[in-house]
């Protein structure tokens, strides 16, 4: 059955291609230029979803994707707008919440039982007697949702762009395109963005541009400016802060700063509230609209129309021209204005539609119950029933405002025009055309050319300024278009199936502003965001509690406007993984990876299933030959200048006026609350000059501290992050010296004249190098820090130097455990986010002689009271079961601490770690509990590390 | 049908069965003055009445009840937490929480659907197992779960090592559930309300008035009521509020963002967080995804929302779910966390006589309302701090005393 009109109308479509396309397993053909929806409603398909609740049949109401009873499922993608998707050859649609078929849905039994769900009935029932809420939640689960998540779904291609405009227009209907204009003729750059794939909004539909000559004309007006831009298809989905709009276009976001916005985005209609208001076949006279003149579609055979004002005979004249008869137009008004001459049909004045009839099936309209209104807007009881399988209604409208609402703007009600008006607009913020109430298209024209030239103004361009226009009656709308009807289903917000009775029991029951009322209802919850429900609410709500319809308000709006997908925002994931020079080098040695902060590093080498042979094999290469460990993500940072020592001094708990240039000094820091929060060596290289070293995962904010609180102190260094800059290794171990000797043959690197926490610059394998003797792994070595794009040349020729001495690179993995033996501790691993110096036992590294450093005056006062926890070291036997990190040490079930490190040490032959214990406990030889995962627990015995060499002979080699 | 249906749509609704009595006028002085009226002001309300039998007690309300960080938090409940003193105290609101619905008379539709805190590297398998030992330590179900079995409690998750950071483990707490957050206010002031408490909306605190160190009444914007005792339960706007009394809080306010898709059919049964990426995300009864990521990077007294959030965010997410990319965002808003250096709340006396407060909820106010509302009415009531919130006292910043939670806070900050 096909419903296509005649050309001209349907001027999106294009009938020499035909597309064929299914929907609920049904093929169906359409042409190019449909969508979805117009395609359907084309072969008689009226039934395109149904509802929320309780599983009504619902069809076309905006016929402009701004309603939520097209949603439908379009293969993997859920709730797509069936009245703005196109439609492709070969597309699969499908109807959403449904058991079954649209047309045929089992769960439409629910719809008998909605008198026993009132708004928030959930809330009342299921959960008494205890227990029975588990055995509903399962059933309430069951029907809950629309769309379906298909978990295959690939990644798909998103992604996104920055644009600059100044004056960037929303909506480019004439308001927006005037708007526009004007602005660029001032000499703005503009951007006119419309949601549509046409411009000229209403004018591409309505009635008022019959030969098409007025939208020619703005088309032709808009390609006159070299520097107006135009973005179709395109929705602007948010306003932030400081005019950043969010553009979705495909699947594409584009991020638009714009120096002034004009917003001309229009109005939605309203609709008309009556019994079965919500049933396929009753829409908005604009829907009808769209359907002629954009899709060629005829909406219906037989119609009623319901109106508030002249809009309503405008579309009754279309849809008769369309060859639908119109069985009778009710106009709401006691006395209106005479008809346009040429109606013939029949008017009658003061009446209004008080149910619409379903027809056989139930799922389309049937006929519609017309009653006469009394003076005071009630429904008689008399009734005039009509024949029809088509209401259309023009009853008033609410701007389409959610952008200007963002901003900050209020809607205020205006008591004149019957409806809402925007109100405190920022200053580069605009608002042209019926979005503030200005209808009838000379004065939209006027207005956004009044809008475009004050953006103009705005951002300091010559424009003229002018005053508002008048609106034309067009926008007429009814004050009380709401008739309840004693039987219900009188809807007043489609997606969420509520009824007038929900908004007055929701009142009855004490939710007394229009804020509670839209959370225990739920009215405006839905994926339309209360367009069509925001004004019957507020009017039901001033009613029902004595106040003015602005009294009750509108509730506030949000972000996204319109559906945004989470592909759209994710755009192609940027997660940037920083690689240190040496990284192929790791690679190519089988190095098995693990994330460190933003770098990657070598766990250690080898395959997963020779984890623990080849983390044992390098820690015994480097305790008894050369280890060569990658530390360039190690951050370094370069403080210079004549007030470095004093910079270093205020900035790290040590002390560091006095250290000897070519010394270099362990560094801890801590912030305000005196809690350890970095670690590393400073190395004095000139008396201006002091190189940095802190953790991987801390260099940048280590370095973002500097700065803040030399913006504070004033002192005269120079801060550079320069952790990029180098590449740095780390050689260890008996034979290291002999190695480096090979290839750094014009540094001396005798224990007198490179000692242990010396530094040197010098040539390493002809490299220019930072020569640095510590020890974290508790062996003779050296960090060699290169220039970056030498990394892989000095790792060749230390890899190379070393082959005869059995060097071998070792991971991350082999350094905890070298480190763990010689009782050093890892920030953030044996330390916590409230770990003073002094109970991880690192009192020694804090200065008491010098006045000030960040952090002091609160280990001061830590320092005053009897300690709470303190770090010890601990033993156990080796075949004891080896605790794990993060085990608690319990005493007569009282947590008193927690394992930090622990590891086999294969050299000591014993386990070996670090604990949190009670200061009472940390006495040497104490036996201490530690809980294991299953329960068990086990005793270790606390030691004073470090566990391997004492004494520090064999880093002072 | 429930039977509770059936005779609402026959008998129809009675004035004992609304949810809320309103007052008239406020009265010139009353016992207890709450200033707040969101879920945990309108909680101790409730308690003052209920356990106490103190009815003299006005709530005073800026905005609507339960408008505040009520409204905007992301619903999610958990006693996962660090130090015995947070697992102890969280472990009695999700006690009260689970026989809430009964108590309240209200379907908070209190859904377990268990709590996933992933982890991607090996300090944060760390935490988890430290927050695991401590929460079973205390009889609090939790578990560390490595990659493996983790890949079969959640299979929808993407397991892949060629991420950015793969996941390694999580700490998977049975016990962690979503409700309905505005019905625990609208439960907990409806039923203060029929015991004669008074919920005054649209009044705001302007003044607190101090003599000899002792509150003695607050100045409204509809008048001055003398007042016995204060409590402050104004998350969000905490320092402010407590600045009228001459007390400085230690506390820093930055806005939380979260967001909402549209309704899909459930397939996400339990909640998951991810520190690392800064996701959490959850399944409401009604389909709704809801999803939340770390705070916003700067301090602000303003709830507006973001782009910025929102991609970050989604880009995590994918990261976990990536057959996400087709379901669509419904909503975005903001709330203000009021964030405390250690990660915990403060509840309890504050220099000022008389003067309570209960304060600092930064991410982690919705799931205590039920256990800060009856403690700190127990607080007000007898002038006794209970042991169960002593170690949340404003002093402790000054002693030194912290309660650090910040390694079980869901998202980073």
């Amino acid at each position: 059955m096909s419903t296509r009109l005649p050309e001209p109308a349907g001027r999106l479509i294009d009938r020499t291609r035909t597309v064929a396309f299914t929907f609920d397993g049904r093929s169906y053909e359409g042409f190019e230029g449909d969508t979805i929806a117009s395609a359907l409603y084309a072969n008689g398909v009226r039934v395109l979803s149904r509802s929320f609740k309780y599983h009504r049949p619902r069809g076309v109401f905006t016929m402009a994707g701004r309603d939520a009873n097209t949603l439908v499922q379009v293969g993997p993608e859920p709730s797509v707008l069936a009245d703005r998707r196109p439609i492709t050859s070969g597309l699969a649609v499908t109807a959403q919440n449904v058991f079954g078929r649209a047309e045929r849905d089992f769960g439409a039994a629910l719809d008998k039982l909605g008198r026993f769900m009132p708004a928030g009935f959930y809330y009342k029932a299921f959960f008494k007697p205890k227990g029975s809420w588990a055995y509903w939640e399962r059933v309430l689960r069951r029907m809950a949702g629309l769309g379906t998540v298909d978990v295959h779904t690939p990644h798909g291609p998103f992604d996104k762009q920055y644009l600059f405009a100044d004056v960037a227009v929303i909506g480019a209907g004439p308001a927006g395109i005037a708007a526009a204009v004007a602005a660029a003729k001032a000499g703005a750059e503009v951007l006119l963005i419309d949601e549509n794939p046409y411009l000229g909004g209403a004018l591409a539909w309505g009635r008022e541009d019959p030969d098409g000559s007025r939208l020619r004309a703005l088309e032709a007006s808009v390609a006159a400016y070299p520097t107006l831009s135009v973005m179709t298809d395109t929705v602007c989905n948010g306003w932030f802060e400081d005019n950043w709009l969010a553009l979705i276009r495909e699947n594409r976001l584009s991020k638009l700063r714009a120096r002034a916005v004009v917003m001309a985005a229009g109005c939605d209609g309203q609709p008309a509230v009556f019994r079965n208001n919500d049933l396929p076949g009753v829409m908005l006279g604009s829907a009808a609209q769209r359907l002629i003149r954009l899709y060629g579609v005829k909406p219906g055979s037989r119609a009623v129309i319901v109106t508030s004002g002249a809009e309503g005979y405008e579309v009754a004249l279309d849809l008769r021209d369309a060859g639908v008869e119109i069985a009778c137009l009710a106009d709401l008004r006691q006395d209106p204005p005479a008809a346009p001459g040429d109606t013939h049909f029949p008017v009658i004045a003061g009446a209004a539609v008080r149910a619409a009839v379903p027809g056989r099936g139930g799922a389309g309209v049937g006929g519609a119950e017309v009653a006469r209104l009394s003076a005071d807007g009630r429904l008689g009881t008399s009734i005039d029933r009509f024949a029809c399988d088509l209401i259309v209604t023009t009853v008033g409208h609410h701007p389409a405002a959610q952008l200007l609402c963002q901003t900050g703007a209020r809607l205020r009600y205006d008591d004149d025009a019957q409806m809402f008006r925007v109100a405190g607009l920022p200053e580069t913020v605009f608002a042209a055309g019926s979005v503030d109430g200005i209808f009838g298209l000379e004065s939209t024209i006027a207005d956004g050319t009044r809008a475009g030239s004050a953006a103009a103004a705005a951002i300091g361009l010559d424009a003229k300024s002018s005053e508002r226009p008048q609106s034309a009656p067009a926008g007429e709308g009814a004050p009380w278009p709401i008739f309840p009807h004693a039987e219900g289903k009188d809807f007043i917000d489609f997606d969420e199936d509520l009824q007038v009775k929900d908004i007055l029991s929701s009142y009855a029951e004490g939710y007394d502003g229009i804020e509670l009322v839209k959370r225990f209802s739920t009215v405006g919850m839905g994926p339309s965001q209360g367009r069509h429900s925001a004004l019957t609410a507020a009017r039901i709500l001033s009613r029902a509690a004595g106040t003015t319809v602005d009294g009750a308000g509108v509730t506030t709006v949000r972000p996204p406007v319109g559906p945004e997908k989470i592909g759209h925002l994710a755009g192609r994931a940027f997660q940037p993984v920083r690689l240190t020079a040496m990284h192929h080098r790791h690679v190519a040695l089988a190095a098995r990876m693990m994330p460190a902060g933003a770098w990657m590093r070598p766990a250690y080498y080898g395959t997963p299933g020779d984890r623990d042979a080849a983390i044992h094999a390098e820690v015994m290469a480097v305790r008894e030959n050369v280890g060569l460990i990658d530390v360039s993500t190690l951050g370094g940072i370069d403080i210079r200048g004549p007030e470095a020592a004093e910079f270093m001094n205020r900035f790290y708990t040590f002390a560091y006026l006095k250290q000897p240039v070519g010394r270099a000094r362990y560094v801890l820091a801590t912030d305000i609350g005196g809690v350890i929060i970095d670690d590393g060596v400073a190395c004095r290289f000139g008396d201006e000059h002091f190189y940095v070293t802190t953790t991987t995962s801390t260099s940048d904010s280590v370095y973002r501290q500097m700065l803040w609180y030399n913006a504070q102190w004033r002192l005269k260094v120079d801060i550079a992050n320069v952790t990029a800059a180098y590449a740095a290794v780390n050689i260890a171990g008996p034979k290291s010296r002999d190695v480096l000797a090979a290839i750094a043959a014009d540094v001396d690197l005798s224990a007198d004249a490179c000692p242990y926490m010396g530094v040197r610059e010098g040539l390493v394998a002809g490299l220019p190098a930072r020569l640095l003797r510590v020890g974290f792994v508790g062996e003779l070595g050296y960090e060699i820090h290169v220039p970056a794009s030498c990394g892989e040349a000095l790792w060749d020729a230390l890899m190379e130097a070393g082959a005869a001495h059995g060097i071998r690179p070792f991971g991350v993995e082999a350094q905890r455990l070298l480190r763990l033996e010689k009782g050093h501790i890892i920030i953030g691993q044996d330390t916590d986010g409230l770990t003073f110096p002094d109970e991880a036992g690192m009192g020694w590294a804090v200065s008491v002689k010098k006045p000030y450093f960040v952090g002091a005056r609160s280990v001061a006062i830590q320092r005053a009271r009897p300690p709470q926890r303190l770090l010890v070291g601990f033993e156990m036997a080796k075949d004891d079961p080896l605790p794990e990190e993060c085990h608690l040490v319990v005493r007569d079930d009282t947590i008193t601490g927690r394992v930090t490190s622990v590891a086999l040490s294969p050299v000591l032959g014993k386990i070996v770690g670090l604990a949190y214990v009670a200061p009472d406990q940390a006495e040497e030889g104490t036996a201490i509990s530690i809980k294991l995962t299953d329960g068990r627990l086990v005793t270790a015995r606390v030691v004073k590390p470090p566990f391997y060499d004492p004494e520090g002979d064999r880093q002072a080699l | 049908m429930p039977l509770a249906l059936l005779k609402r749509a026959l008998l129809g609704s009675r004035v004992k069965d609304r949810q809320f009595i309103w007052p008239g006028d406020l009265k010139k002085s009353y016992d207890v003055v709450i200033i707040g009226g969101g879920g945990h002001g309108l909680a101790a309300a409730y308690y003052l009445a209920k356990n106490h039998g103190i009815t003299d007690v006005a709530v005073l309300e800026r905005g609507y009840v339960g408008g505040g960080n009520t409204a905007r938090n992301t619903a999610i409940i958990r006693s996962n937490y660090l130090t015995p003193e947070g697992v102890r105290f969280y472990d009695e609101s999700v006690r009260l929480f689970q026989d809430l619905s009964f108590e309240l008379d209200i379907n908070l539709m209190y859904s377990q659907r268990g709590h996933c805190t992933l982890a991607h590297t090996d300090a944060a398998i760390r935490t988890m197992r430290w927050r695991a030992e401590v929460n079973k330590h205390l009889g609090v179900n939790s578990e560390l779960v490595l990659r493996d079995d983790l890949a079969k409690q959640v299979p929808l998750l993407d397991m892949s090592e060629d991420v950015r950071l793969p996941i390694l483990g999580a700490l998977f707490h049975p016990p962690g559930s979503i409700a309905r957050h505005d019905a625990v206010a609208w439960g907990y002031g409806g039923l203060a309300s029929h015991r004669g408490v008074e919920i005054h909306q649209r009044t705001e605190v302007t003044g607190i008035e101090v003599e000899d160190g002792k509150v003695t009444a607050v100045q409204t914007n509809r008048g001055r009521v003398a007042c016995g005792r204060v409590l402050q339960a104004v998350a969000g706007n905490s320092s402010e509020v407590a600045r009228m009394a001459g007390i400085r809080l230690p506390i820093t306010s930055i806005p939380l963002q979260a967001c909402v898709s549209q309704p899909l059919k459930p397939f996400l049964d339990p909640i998951i967080v991810s520190g690392s990426l800064h996701v959490y995300v959850s399944q409401t009864p009604r389909g709704e995804l809801v999803m939340g990521g770390s705070t916003d990077p700067y301090p602000l007294y303003q709830t507006r929302s973001t782009l910025e959030f929102k991609e970050e965010l989604m880009m995590h997410l994918l990261e976990l779910f990536p057959f996400l990319s087709e379901v669509k965002l419904l909503r975005q808003w903001a709330g203000t966390a009021d964030m405390t250096p250690d990660f915990s709340p403060v509840m309890g006396e504050t220099p000022i006589r008389n003067y309570y407060i209960d304060a600092g909820w930064g991410t982690w106010g919705f799931k205590a309302t039920p256990v800060s509302g009856k403690r700190m009415a127990e607080t007000v009531a007898t002038g006794k701090v209970p042991d169960l919130i002593e170690g949340f006292r404003l002093s402790r910043f000054t002693e030194f005393d912290l309660v650090g939670e910040k390694g079980a806070a869901s998202v980073g900050h």
